[in-house]
């Protein structure tokens, strides 16, 4: 289990290198080059710009200032922002329990729905319930999340006035948790309708997959009934792909709380990279890469552990 | 482990006592537009008290159809197809409800099925898929049941069983997982085993040890057997009686030693012509039966085996012949059957 630990990590160094590499290339590609946001300004005077060069060190060759931005990342500096000259790996992590809340919570109800969708979807094939679960999923796959998210503010926050349109908390609430459940409601809807919607989806389809097993068939020679030939004998075998398919999933949650979270002005790290994009702050763009790698390989490694919990056949190397 | 169940000295006294189970014209025609395939057409059987009937037929002559519909294992849409009576004791097993029939799974009829390697659970070990039926019909705790599946995995010699009882299926040889779909099957000491072709995904030593338990179990439980396969060696060696299946009806039925000794049905003498014999060398060629099953959907109204039977007589076209005694506890469905 450790060794396997630490070959995934080891594995996963040349991917992080990758993903180093293209925010770094990005960013030196882009019209305007590293310091847009001053070469662009006309307000700005050319001698100020080599000062600023030096200042950022861009004077050096390309590849020292690669690998000094690169070791730093290992070494916890991850550079310092344009505006304001704060760390970056500061700047991210203040938004990330913003971002955990909301993830965590649509992860939450998506999972609920989307799995309890799926599985009456499969045991009650074909029925109408079936046929508008999938006509559901359809739609909501089918509709970019920034349309929701816009027609949940207008009927909910501005029709109804059930919800807040906006943010985390009222003006002067900060802290007060009925407030921020208010604001959580909306954003949480909208981000987990997707995942919902690919959820009943592959559920099904996995519940659909197992109930044919001919270990099902034993269950039912049994006499078991059927809540224990679901929740026992279904379950467990169709969770392995559901498990495996949380990990791959979380870049696409990541870039669905970008938008939910620019829309709902939720002070995430989704906003902060829309933010930071709008005002060519690179120093956050990378980091921000750099550790949405790190956040998608850590969670592939732990969906391969849990699918090694779950599954004795699956060994570990 | 009943005195009563020292079979088979007593199949004769077994023989005289009421069925066990008693299968009555048990039926499933599949409507398929614009034919309507008759898979199982009209199937009746008696099984007593520590008897082993073999149910013997080639691919897709119905018998494991048979299986699942007693055991009213059909999934939809085919679970509402099936037409007969299935007698078990006071009850038809055809009219109980799902949940009726539920409580008697794996209690009073069980069954063990035909692929070991896929039929257990992958992700469960081999003692606890041994004891939830005994914890679901008995209402053992989970300790008196891990106890109790530990005792069964030794019943089926399986050695080692408190190691193997923690294991996964994965770990274990065909063989082995068949003695514990056998283990399973058995927990609850139930009077009817069905076994569908039980020993064809095993190789032949396997096969013979296998069944040699299975006739174990069946003195020391008293459980009747119905036992499925396409072999006819299986027959000779394990069953009492032996009914032999056709396109989706039963073409003979008879105590194993008449049957092998003096078949009446064309068919059944086909089958029986066709197994190679050792003792005759040089082989000569095995004499086959002409032509091939006919469909489900383009069955003859009469006899289905007319196309293929060399004793035809004009009156096989018109009318499917009834399986009737022709002696003493051995019943045949022809109308020029051969002499005895």
């Amino acid at each position: 289990m450790i060794g396997f630990i630490a070959w995934r990590l080891l594995q996963a160094i040349p991917l992080l290198i990758g993903v180093s590499l293209i925010a770094f290339g990005l960013m030196h590609l882009a019209p305007g080059g590293p310091l847009a946001v001053y070469t662009l300004n006309p307000s700005i005077q050319a001698q100020d710009i080599e000062r600023v060069k030096i200042i950022f060190g861009l004077d050096q060759p390309i590849y020292v200032q690669y690998l000094k931005w690169a070791s730093g990342i290992f070494s916890g500096n991850w550079g310092y922002t344009f505006f304001g000259g704060r760390p970056v790996l500061g700047v991210i992590l203040e938004r990330l329990p913003a971002t955990m809340l909301l993830m965590g919570s649509a992860l939450s109800v998506a999972i609920v729905l989307g799995l309890s969708i799926g599985v009456l979807g499969a045991v009650k094939r074909y029925s109408v319930f079936d046929v508008l679960a999938t006509s559901g999923a359809l739609f909501a796959l089918s509709f970019p999340t920034f349309w929701f998210g816009l027609m949940a503010i207008f009927v909910f926050a501005i029709q109804l006035r059930w919800l807040p349109s906006g943010g985390m908390w009222e003006l002067g609430e900060e802290g007060n948790i009925i407030s921020l459940l208010q604001h959580l409601v909306l954003p949480t809807l909208v981000l987990a309708l997707v995942i919902t919607a690919t959820w009943s989806r592959y559920s099904r389809s996995a519940f659909l997959e197992v109930m044919q097993q001919d270990y099902m068939r034993t269950a039912r020679a049994k006499g078991l009934p059927p809540a224990a030939r679901l929740m026992r004998h279904a379950f467990p075998n169709a969770a392995k792909p559901l498990i495996a398919l949380l990990g791959v999933e979380l870049p696409f949650l990541f870039s669905g709380a970008l938008v939910t979270e620019t829309i709902f002005g939720w002070p995430g790290m989704g906003r902060l990279f829309v933010d930071a994009l709008n005002m060519k702050e690179y120093p956050i763009l990378m980091g921000m890469m750099m550790f949405t790698a790190i956040f998608v390989i850590i969670g592939n490694l732990l969906a391969d552990l849990a699918i090694a919990v779950i599954d004795p056949r699956v060994r570990l190397r | 482990m009943s005195a009563a169940a020292s079979l088979p000295e007593n199949a004769g006294a077994a023989a005289a006592e009421a069925p066990l189970l008693s299968v009555s014209d048990l039926t499933l025609h599949i409507p398929m537009p614009p034919h309507v395939l008759r898979a199982v057409d009209g199937v009746s059987f008696d099984l007593r008290r520590g008897e082993t009937l073999g149910l013997v037929g080639e691919s897709g002559s119905g018998k494991t159809l048979t299986a699942l519909m007693l055991m009213r294992l059909l999934e939809p849409p085919l679970a509402a197809l099936p037409k007969g009576r299935v007698q078990f004791g006071d009850t038809d097993l055809m009219a109980l409800d799902e949940a009726r029939m539920s409580a008697l799974r794996g209690r009073a009829i069980s069954m063990v099925f035909q692929e070991p390697m896929t039929s257990l659970n992958p992700v469960m070990t081999v003692g606890r898929q041994i004891a939830e039926p005994l914890v679901r019909h008995l209402g053992l705790s989970a300790r008196e049941a891990a106890a109790r599946a530990e005792e069964m995995l030794r019943l089926v010699q399986i050695p080692d069983p408190a190691r193997v009882a923690r294991a996964y299926p994965h770990l274990l040889s065909g063989g082995m997982r068949q003695r514990v779909m056998i283990a399973i099957a058995l927990a609850c000491r139930p009077a009817v085993l069905v076994a569908d072709e039980p020993t064809t995904a095993l190789d032949v030593t396997v096969q013979a040890q296998i069944l040699e338990l299975l006739g174990e179990l069946q003195r020391e439980m008293g459980s009747a057997i119905l036992l499925i396969t396409h072999d006819l060696a299986v027959i000779a060696e394990t069953a009492h009686r032996v009914a032999v299946m056709y396109a989706g009806r039963i073409v003979e039925e008879a105590p194993v030693a008449a049957l092998f000794a003096a078949p009446r049905h064309p068919y059944t003498r086909g089958l029986l012509a066709s197994i190679p014999k050792i003792e005759r060398v040089p082989a000569p060629t095995l004499p086959e039966i002409p032509g091939m099953v006919p469909g489900a959907a383009d069955r003859p109204r009469g006899c289905a085996f007319m196309p293929r039977c060399a004793r035809a007589v004009s009156g096989c076209a018109a009318e499917a012949p009834p399986l009737d005694p022709i002696a003493p506890g051995h019943r045949v469905a022809c109308w020029n059957p051969a002499n005895g």
